[in-house]
C-alpha cells in the first residue's frame, strides 16, 4: 500500500515504524495513567458509582430510556417536517423566476447563518408570548421548531446539489418529449436525485440528534443529556459515570447513522442505476452547523475519494 | 422599540463570542493538525487512535462535551485550567471543549485535503529523486492546503456558531445575553433580529471571503 505520503515500507522503514509504535505507546500509556490517576484520586472509579448501570435496570427505565425516547421523538419530528420544507426551498432556489430564486436563497442563507440555539431560544419565547401551548410541551415544540428552521435550509442545499448533480441531458430529454417544468421535476429529476441525496440526509440526522441536546441544556427539554443531573444526584455524585453512559449511547446511535450513510454512499457509487453522484454536506458534514458558503458539494465526477463521507 | 439596546453590553457579549472563536480556532487547528498527522502516518497504532478519537468525538453532541467540561472536569475533578474566578474558569473550559470537538472536524478536512493529491504526484516526485521531506513540503502539502481552504472555512463558520453552546455553562457570550434580554424586555422580535444580524455579520463575510480565497488558490485538475 503506497500513499501520497509514504511508500510501501522496506526493512529499515519497518524497523523505524516499530520504534514509533513503541514511543507512541509510551505516550499513550502516560496519558491513560494520568486520566486514571485523576479519576481514582477523586473516587470517581469506585465500583459504587458505576454499579447501578451494570446491575440494575432502574437507571435505564427511570432516566435514560425516557430521555432517549424524547431525543428520538424530537429528532424524527424535526427531520420529517424539515425534509419537505427543504425540498420546497431547494427546488425554489432552482426556479426560472429570479424573484422566487432570490426569496428562497435569502431565507435559506439567513437560517444557515444563525446558530441553532438562537433559533430555539426564539421559538421558545415566541411560543410563550404568542400562543397558548402548555408549558410542558413547549420545550419540545421549541426544540423541533429551531431544528426545523435550521435543518430545512441545510436540506434545501442538499436537494439543490442533488438535482444539480444530474446530467443536463435528463432535463433536455424531458423537455424534448414535451414535459412541463413541474412534470420534469416530479417524474424525472426528483426520483433520480433522491438516491444521490440519501447519504447526506442520513448524515444530517446525526446533526439533528446532536442538536437536541441543546434543548436539554437550555430549554429544560427532557432529553437524554438532561438525565445526567437527576441520575448523578440519585446515585451518589457519579457525574463521570453518568456522562460516560450518556456519551456512549449518543456515540452508538450516531455511529450507527454515520455507518448507514457511508454504506449507502458506497452502494450508490457502485450502483449502475444511479448516476453515481453522491451529495454530501461538505467535509464538515457532521458538524452541528455547516457554513453558508459552499457547504454542499457534489462529488459525482470527482472520484479521487476526496470527501467520501467518513 | 429598540429601548432594550445597550450597545456596550451587546458589543461586550459579541466580543466574548469572537474571543471564544479565535482561541478555539487556533487551538483546534493545532490539535486537528496533530490528529490529521496521526491519521495519515505509516504507524498503524497512531492511525487507529486518531480514527477512534475522530469517530467518538464527532458523534458526541458538543453540548455534552461542554457540559462535561464544567460538571465533570471542574465540579467533580477540580480542573480549573489555571483560572481563578468562575468566569475565567468557565471561559477556559468552554475553549477546551470547543477545541476537543472542533479538532475532529479540522482533522477530517486536512485529511481529505491530503487525499485529493493524486498518488502519481508523489510517485513522480520520488522518481525525480526527491527525499520524503521534499515530497511533503514541495509537492503534497502545498496542493493539500490549497484544496482545504473551503472545508476549513466551513469548520470556522460552524465553530463561530457553536460558540453559542458555551452559554450552557454560563459563559457570557452573545446568546446568553440574548436569553437575558428576552426574559427582561418585552421586545422579542427586535431582540432576536439584533442578535441574528450580529451572527450574520460574523459568519457571512467569513464564508464569502474564504470562499473567494479558496476559488483563487484551488488547484485545477
Amino acid at each position: 500500500m503506497s500513499s501520497v505520503l509514504y511508500d510501501a515500507p522496506g526493512t529499515r522503514a519497518k524497523r523505524r515504524n516499530i520504534g514509533y509504535t513503541v514511543l507512541f505507546l509510551a505516550v499513550l500509556a502516560l496519558v491513560v495513567w494520568w486520566v486514571y490517576d485523576g479519576l481514582s484520586s477523586k473516587g470517581q472509579l469506585d465500583w459504587v458509582k458505576w454499579e447501578p448501570f451494570f446491575t440494575s435496570s432502574q437507571p435505564y427505565a427511570t432516566y435514560l430510556w425516557p430521555g432517549l425516547q424524547n431525543t428520538l421523538i424530537a429528532a424524527t419530528l424535526a427531520l420529517v417536517i424539515a425534509l419537505p420544507l427543504g425540498a420546497v426551498f431547494g427546488i425554489a432556489r432552482l426556479s426560472d423566476h429570479r424573484s422566487v430564486r432570490a426569496v428562497a436563497g435569502t431565507v435559506v442563507e439567513f437560517f444557515r447563518a444563525i446558530p441553532v440555539l438562537i433559533l430555539m431560544l426564539f421559538a421558545n419565547a415566541a411560543y410563550a408570548d404568542f400562543t397558548d401551548i402548555s408549558s410542558d410541551v413547549r420545550p419540545l415544540y421549541a426544540v423541533v421548531t429551531g431544528l426545523v428552521l435550521y435543518n430545512a435550509s441545510v436540506l434545501a442545499e442538499i436537494v439543490r446539489a442533488g438535482i444539480q448533480s444530474l446530467p443536463r441531458g435528463q432535463t433536455d430529454a424531458a423537455k424534448a418529449i414535451g414535459m412541463r417544468k413541474g412534470q420534469t421535476m416530479r417524474h424525472v429529476l426528483l426520483p433520480q436525485s433522491v438516491t444521490a441525496m440519501l447519504p447526506a440526509i442520513v448524515s444530517q440526522m446525526v446533526v439533528i440528534v446532536k442538536d437536541t441536546a441543546l434543548g436539554g441544556a437550555m430549554l429544560s427539554f427532557n432529553e437524554l443529556l438532561s438525565s445526567v443531573r437527576p441520575m448523578s444526584a440519585n446515585y451518589g455524585a457519579n457525574t463521570i459515570a453518568c456522562f460516560t453512559v450518556v456519551a456512549v449511547i449518543f456515540v452508538s446511535l450516531n455511529f450507527a447513522l454515520t455507518s448507514a450513510a457511508g454504506w449507502l454512499e458506497r452502494k450508490l457509487r457502485r450502483g449502475k442505476k444511479s448516476t453515481g453522484a453522491v451529495v454530501h454536506a461538505g467535509p464538515g458534514g457532521g458538524l452541528e452547523t455547516v457554513g453558508p458558503a459552499g457547504g454542499v458539494s457534489t462529488q459525482g465526477d470527482f472520484k479521487s475519494g476526496a470527501g467520501g463521507g467518513g | 422599540m429598540f429601548d432594550f439596546l445597550d450597545m456596550d453590553a451587546l458589543l461586550g457579549a459579541f466580543w466574548v463570542t469572537v474571543k471564544l472563536t479565535v482561541y478555539s480556532a487556533i487551538g483546534s487547528l493545532i490539535w486537528g493538525t496533530l490528529l490529521a498527522g496521526m491519521r495519515v502516518s505509516p504507524v498503524p497504532l497512531m492511525r487507529a487512535v486518531g480514527t477512534a478519537y475522530v469517530n467518538v468525538v464527532r458523534n458526541i453532541p458538543l453540548t455534552v462535551v461542554i457540559l462535561f467540561a464544567s460538571l465533570g472536569l471542574y465540579s467533580t475533578l477540580g480542573v480549573t485550567l489555571g483560572g481563578d474566578a468562575i468566569d475565567g474558569i468557565n471561559f477556559r473550559l468552554a475553549v477546551l471543549g470547543l477545541i476537543a470537538y472542533t479538532a475532529a472536524f479540522v482533522c477530517e478536512a486536512l485529511r481529505s485535503g491530503i487525499n485529493t493529491v493524486p498518488v502519481g504526484q508523489a510517485e513522480a516526485a520520488r522518481a525525480l529523486g526527491l527525499s520524503f521531506t521534499q515530497v511533503l513540503t514541495l509537492i503534497v502539502l502545498p496542493q493539500a492546503f490549497r484544496s482545504v481552504v473551503n472545508p476549513l472555512a466551513n469548520v470556522l463558520i460552524a465553530l463561530t456558531k457553536n460558540t453559542t453552546v458555551a452559554s450552557v455553562i454560563g459563559v457570557a457570550e452573545a446568546s446568553l445575553l440574548m436569553k437575558e434580554w428576552i426574559e427582561t424586555y418585552a421586545a422579542l422580535i427586535p431582540i432576536v433580529a439584533v442578535f441574528a444580524f450580529g451572527f450574520i455579520c460574523l459568519t457571512l463575510p467569513t464564508g464569502l471571503v474564504l470562499g473567494w480565497v479558496s476559488r483563487k488558490v484551488a488547484v485545477k485538475r
